[in-house]
């Protein structure tokens, strides 16, 4: 059906995506955070290492981590700045970041301008990209399941709560918009490197409602969620590539229709895991057992029911 | 002081329209506490209503008004019915009320690309150019009919939310939804007005923001700016978004004047952080506190 050459070109977008929206899920999905301006740290991530890379010469996987780096430096400044703010105003001010972070890419000729940044070395094969996600799949795996990761998601559940028992919120609510605008930042560098080309258009407040939606259709609060909504929402586009712009208002009509009726997502608060896997085949006999034992219940109720009437 | 008195006139006439598109992401808050981001889609969405009208049937341009603010008020209230009545029957929390806002928004912005197209449209040019003069003071004609529409609409406005028994209610339900309920007012017809209501201002602001500038899919990019002056203003307050409306059409009319006007959208944004940082809820908003 697919061309390997149009297949890979999918599968490594589908990489620099699940790279950010890893990220995002945990601000959004384990901490409670919501943001519209993920694109901004995305293009901080691909400015910094494009200009790097064709200003300086510096090599590909530094210049890919000086990315991340940089947007991981700009979180510490946004987050000291609106962390304290509350729901929808937190989003709000995201936002703000998110399309401020464009228009001063946008106007800054020393980067380019309007017109964008070319001539980046095309280095961003499969095989790299598809090395930093299992990287940042395995390290979040870990942070999850720490301490770390557990306050946030207490920090998630019920603020005042979590702050009352000790945890420190802005803390970790800090360290999660960090973590998050690294992953972010390598994502945009990964993204410049596999184009070639950036100019601030790519960074729309539309790139980074993909990223959110992508976290919410595949779930909140599950990495495996995570990846298959990323994969989920990358392909579809593709696979309805014929449509042309149709294929966008099946997106959206998509979104209306998973909200309407299953907000929790495709896979919220579930994960799958090599471990649970295995477990779910272990016990299947016993739920088998299980469910005959209370059909069997049901139909001698009803049939004691029936005998009474 | 000529400059200056000139820039005052425009960021005034650019305000108004703001409000008029700030006073349906407020209305909106106001009751359900989200912020309502398919509104610009449906400002666009007036913009074509009115081009199309005019160009099309060729309707004169008050009755393009009518027809682009009563299509605007139908688009709104079907976005109601389809994407957040299943939300709202299920209490869900404001998050996924905005998602689904987004998806709407994607929605109506690409069907109009798949059926209209890409392309730039300019309204037909009925009023001359030609404009008013006090001293050195010039005045657009287009620029003080959409000043006084958007005036007289706002005060429409607030006739209907002080002076009329659903305005009463929709000024209960803005308190306490819940509270409301108990006393027997409707919710379901309450949500319907407000955005039939904030519709019809969409239309109105959609359609003379297309006259003003152009017309294309995309276009709710810009007005997004007006969500902007209703979080200046304090989400879900009616006279703040008017305020804020107002104070950013000035600051973006002084900032192209005077600063540079390709920095213009940057200082908008920036200007939104430092607000929220300073004042957290806006210049007039609700005060949310934490749930204990």
């Amino acid at each position: 059906m697919f061309e390997w050459y149009y297949l890979s070109g999918i599968l490594i977008l589908c990489g620099i995506n699940l790279m950010v929206v890893m990220g995002l899920s945990l601000l959004t999905g384990f901490t409670g955070l919501f943001s519209f301006g993920h694109a901004g740290f995305m293009a901080i991530g691909a400015y910094v290492s494009g200009a790097l890379a064709t200003m300086l010469h510096v090599p590909f996987i530094p210049a890919i981590l000086c990315g991340g780096l940089a947007a991981m430096l700009v979180s510490f400044f946004i987050g000291a700045l609106t962390l304290n703010l509350k729901g929808d105003y937190f989003c709000i001010a995201t936002l703000g970041f998110g399309e401020a972070m464009r228009l001063i890419f946008n106007n800054v000729q020393f980067l380019g301008g309007a017109r964008g940044m070319t001539g980046i070395p095309m280095k961003s094969s499969i095989e790299v990209v598809y090395v930093f996600v299992v990287i940042g799949v395995i390290f979040m795996w870990f942070l999850i399941k720490s301490r770390h990761g557990r306050n946030m998601i207490a920090i998630r559940e019920e603020e005042l709560a979590s702050q009352a028992i000790g945890i420190n919120v802005f803390k970790y609510k800090m360290e999660s918009l960090a973590i998050s605008a690294l992953y972010a930042g390598i994502g945009g560098a990964l993204w410049a490197f596999y184009l070639g080309y950036i100019n601030p258009a790519i960074f729309m407040l539309t790139k980074s409602t993909e990223l959110t939606i992508m976290v919410i259709i595949g779930g909140l609060g599950s990495i495996t969620g995570s990846i298959v909504g990323t994969f989920f929402l990358t392909f579809i586009p593709e696979i309805f590539r014929e449509f042309a712009q149709w294929r966008m208002v099946i997106y959206g009509a998509a979104v209306i229709f998973v909200m309407a009726v299953r907000p929790q997502g495709l896979l919220g608060g579930i994960e799958f895991s090599p471990t649970g896997i295995i477990r779910w085949f272990k016990t299947m006999p016993e739920r088998r057992a299980a469910k005959a034992a209370r059909q069997a219940a049901k139909a001698k109720a009803e049939t004691a029911q029936g005998g009474e009437s | 002081m000529s400059q200056f008195l000139q820039q005052l006139i425009n960021g005034l006439s650019l305000g108004s329209i703001y409000a008029l598109m700030a006073v349906g992401y407020s209305l909106v808050y106001s009751i359900l506490n989200f912020s309502n981001f398919a509104h610009g889609s449906v400002i666009m969405l007036g913009a074509y209503f009115g081009f199309y009208a005019m160009t099309l049937l060729p309707l004169p341009f008050m009755a393009a008004l009518v027809v682009a603010a009563i299509g605007c008020g139908i688009v709104a209230v079907i976005v109601e019915r389809i994407a957040y009545r299943p939300l709202r029957r299920r209490n869900a929390p404001g998050l996924y009320f905005i998602i689904a806002a987004m998806g709407g928004s994607i929605f109506l912005e690409n069907l109009v690309i798949a059926t209209i197209g890409p392309t730039f449209k300019t309204y037909p040019q009925i009023f001359a150019s030609t404009a008013f003069k006090i001293g050195d003071v010039s005045i657009n004609k287009l620029d003080l009919i959409m000043f006084v529409i958007a005036a007289v609409s706002l005060l429409l406005l607030v006739f209907i939310l002080e002076k009329t028994k659903i305005g009463l209610a929709i000024r209960a339900s803005s308190y306490s939804s819940k509270g409301a309920t108990l006393m027997g007012v409707n919710v379901d017809k309450v949500v319907f007005v407000i955005f039939l209501l904030g519709g019809v201002l969409a239309g109105l602001a959609g359609m003379m923001f297309g006259m003003r500038f152009t017309v294309y899919p995309t276009i709710g990019i810009i007005t997004n700016k007006s969500f902007i002056a209703a979080v200046f203003g304090g989400l879900g307050s009616l006279p703040g978004a008017v305020i804020g409306s107002v104070l950013l059409g000035m600051i973006e009319t002084f900032a192209a004047g005077y600063v540079a006007s390709n920095w213009r959208d940057f200082i908008a944004f920036a200007l939104l952080i430092i607000v929220l940082v300073i004042k957290p809820s806006g210049l007039m908003g609700k005060i949310t506190e934490d749930k204990a």
